[in-house]
């Protein structure tokens, strides 16, 4: 659409401008002023320069948790984007079942993130959870507790469980928008299963799919309530992610030097991969 | 009309959804079946449904200030912000999807990153901030400060409806005599009211799922149920029955409403994008 040039619409803009200024400027700037200076307490601070950013980013348990974190990412992304498009390939495209699967699928969506985290710590427990206990009747020793891999493994299927649906209805909003001529057409050229999918329903979801990589890539990133509920971060730091560590570090032990410096490279990492994704969604906005 | 010429791969194709649906609901059910149980009970024996099915978990909730008024501060708060977010994004939705501006694209922007902020950054600056304006733990401070990402949220949301609208109706009443407030209020909101649905919904649930930042903000008055929730489970009574009941109330707001999203709600999530 034609849009056109008028500075008045300034003044639309600004209740936005001035609400969100004030919940997000002011705190950063907060978070700036303490990540330069340094304290004995009663409220006294002096210029501390870059020392704090040059702890982060020397400690290794900064590059430990982003680690632990991008792997995390990497691993429920390679399992909710090709599980997702599976999911949405086979789902009924009209009739009784399409409200059904949508309705059903989006129930993990809407549950509080904490609530999410009380699901699965109860569902995991050996004791009274139904995955804990048939797992260990099946003889296999699970305790999401004290092994750090069970811990792993159920963060994951614990995150699986919660977003893949994201993906699923991205997914199905892009299929649903392709026209049924295509299908006939390919059927008359007797196309096969995989070039039905490589040459028409994959073109169609190619953008739903990088929406889809990138939100759930940015909120796995800052992953902080459903584990923190689940494992606290434990056992020992092994599923202690950026936001976890983050948040001990600056409420836990008031090491507000080092929080506020993390929060700043936590929060360039994020700009950095919000104008990727900014970036993406204009150019195949532009190209319709 | 299941005809036999269907290869046998694309007859079992609803396999694959049922699966799934199943692997979702089944810790939501663990949780409802917990929830009818007695805490006892939960503990000493194992079964799949409850043998004694009691209502003693949700009668608790209901009778005890400290627990159901989790749920009126949560939904105060909730809708609070969604008031607030929606009505701010309105004017500012339409500026985007209707005029060039001067730095719009960098404003477009910089909103998207507030949704993208990682709410753990925001947790302690938060705190000093509505601790000088003596907002800490008031409904009005965690629903302004949830804005950060349902304000943005909105607007691109809106912005995506607002755009399918075409501008020659702008201009027809216009030439009509419309004055623009006018305009706005009789004609354009009621050809969006859907996108308006959808984004009032979406704010409302994500400041009904954030935890972070409502927990941060708040310490009695206007704490949330979920964080009256968290405080239940590292007592040591481990009432794991009103745990569960709790949980269970928790869910039900998002799945009445969800029927009426249902074909907007990857809309939703894409930020108004698909």
């Amino acid at each position: 659409m034609e849009k056109t040039w008028n500075n008045k619409a300034w003044f639309m803009v600004l209740p936005v401008l001035v609400l969100v200024a004030f919940s997000a400027v002011i705190p950063l700037m907060t978070v700036v002023n303490y990540s330069v200076q340094d304290t004995f307490g009663n409220n006294e601070f002096f210029w501390a320069g870059t020392d704090w950013f040059l702890d982060v980013l020397e400690s290794d348990r900064f590059w430990d948790a982003l680690t632990r974190n991008l792997i995390f990412s990497a691993i429920i992304l390679a399992i909710e984007i090709p599980l997702g498009i599976v999911i949405a390939l086979n789902m009924p495209k009209k009739g009784i079942g399409v409200p059904i699967c949508l309705v059903l699928m989006a129930l993990p969506l809407l549950i509080p993130w904490n609530v999410v985290g009380t699901i699965w710590q109860v569902f995991g427990r050996v004791d009274i959870g139904l995955l804990g206990r048939t797992l260990a009747s099946l003889g296999i020793n699970y305790n999401y507790v004290q092994n750090p891999l069970d811990a792993w493994v159920t963060l994951i299927i614990m995150d699986v469980w919660h977003w893949t649906s994201l993906v699923v209805l991205l997914c199905y909003a892009g299929l649903v928008s392709i026209p049924d001529a295509y299908y006939q057409a390919a059927k008359i050229d007797g196309a096969s299963r995989w070039s039905v999918f490589r040459y028409i329903q994959l073109p169609k979801m190619k953008r739903v799919l990088l929406i889809a990589f990138l939100l759930r890539f940015m909120d796995s990133f800052m992953i902080y309530t459903e584990p923190f509920v689940v494992t606290g971060g434990g056992p020992g730091n092994s599923t202690t992610f950026l936001s976890i560590d983050l948040v001990k570090m600056a409420i836990g032990q008031f090491d507000l030097g080092p929080a506020a410096a993390l929060s700043i490279i936590y929060f360039l990492i994020i700009l950095l991969l919000s104008w990727i994704f900014y970036t993406v969604m204009t150019t195949s906005d532009a190209q319709g | 009309m299941m005809t036999n010429k269907q290869p046998l791969s694309q007859r079992l194709s609803w396999l694959i959804p049922t699966i799934y649906i199943v692997f979702l609901l089944l810790p939501i059910y663990w949780l409802v079946n917990m929830s009818f149980k007695e805490t006892s009970e939960i503990l000493s024996t194992f079964s799949l449904w409850p043998q004694n099915p009691t209502l003693r978990n949700y009668t608790v909730i209901f009778t005890d200030p400290s627990w159901y008024s989790g749920y009126i501060n949560s939904i105060t708060y909730v809708v609070l912000n969604t008031l607030i977010s929606v009505s701010v994004a309105l004017p500012a939705a339409y500026a985007f999807s209707r005029y060039r501006f001067l730095g719009d694209k960098h404003l477009f922007f910089w909103l998207l990153t507030n949704r993208m902020a990682p709410p753990a950054v925001f947790a302690l600056p938060f705190f000093q901030l509505y601790s000088a304006f003596g907002l800490i733990d008031t409904h009005i401070a965690v629903a302004i400060a949830h804005c950060l990402f349902n304000v943005p949220l909105a607007v691109w949301i809106l912005e995506g409806f607002m755009s399918g609208v075409p501008k020659e109706i702008d201009e027809t009443a216009y030439i009509d005599g419309y004055s623009f407030p006018r305009f706005f209020v009789k004609i354009f909101v009621p050809l969006i009211a859907s996108g308006i649905g959808v984004a009032a919904f979406f704010c409302f649930m994500f400041s009904w799922v954030e935890l972070l930042i409502a927990r941060t903000l708040t310490t009695t008055d206007a704490k949330p149920i979920a964080a009256t929730m968290t405080r239940t489970v590292s007592a040591s009574g481990l009432d794991w029955g009103v745990l569960a009941a709790a949980g269970v109330l928790t869910i039900i707001p998002g799945a009445l409403v969800i029927y009426f999203v249902r074909n907007y709600i990857a809309k939703g999530f894409a930020l108004g994008r698909v």
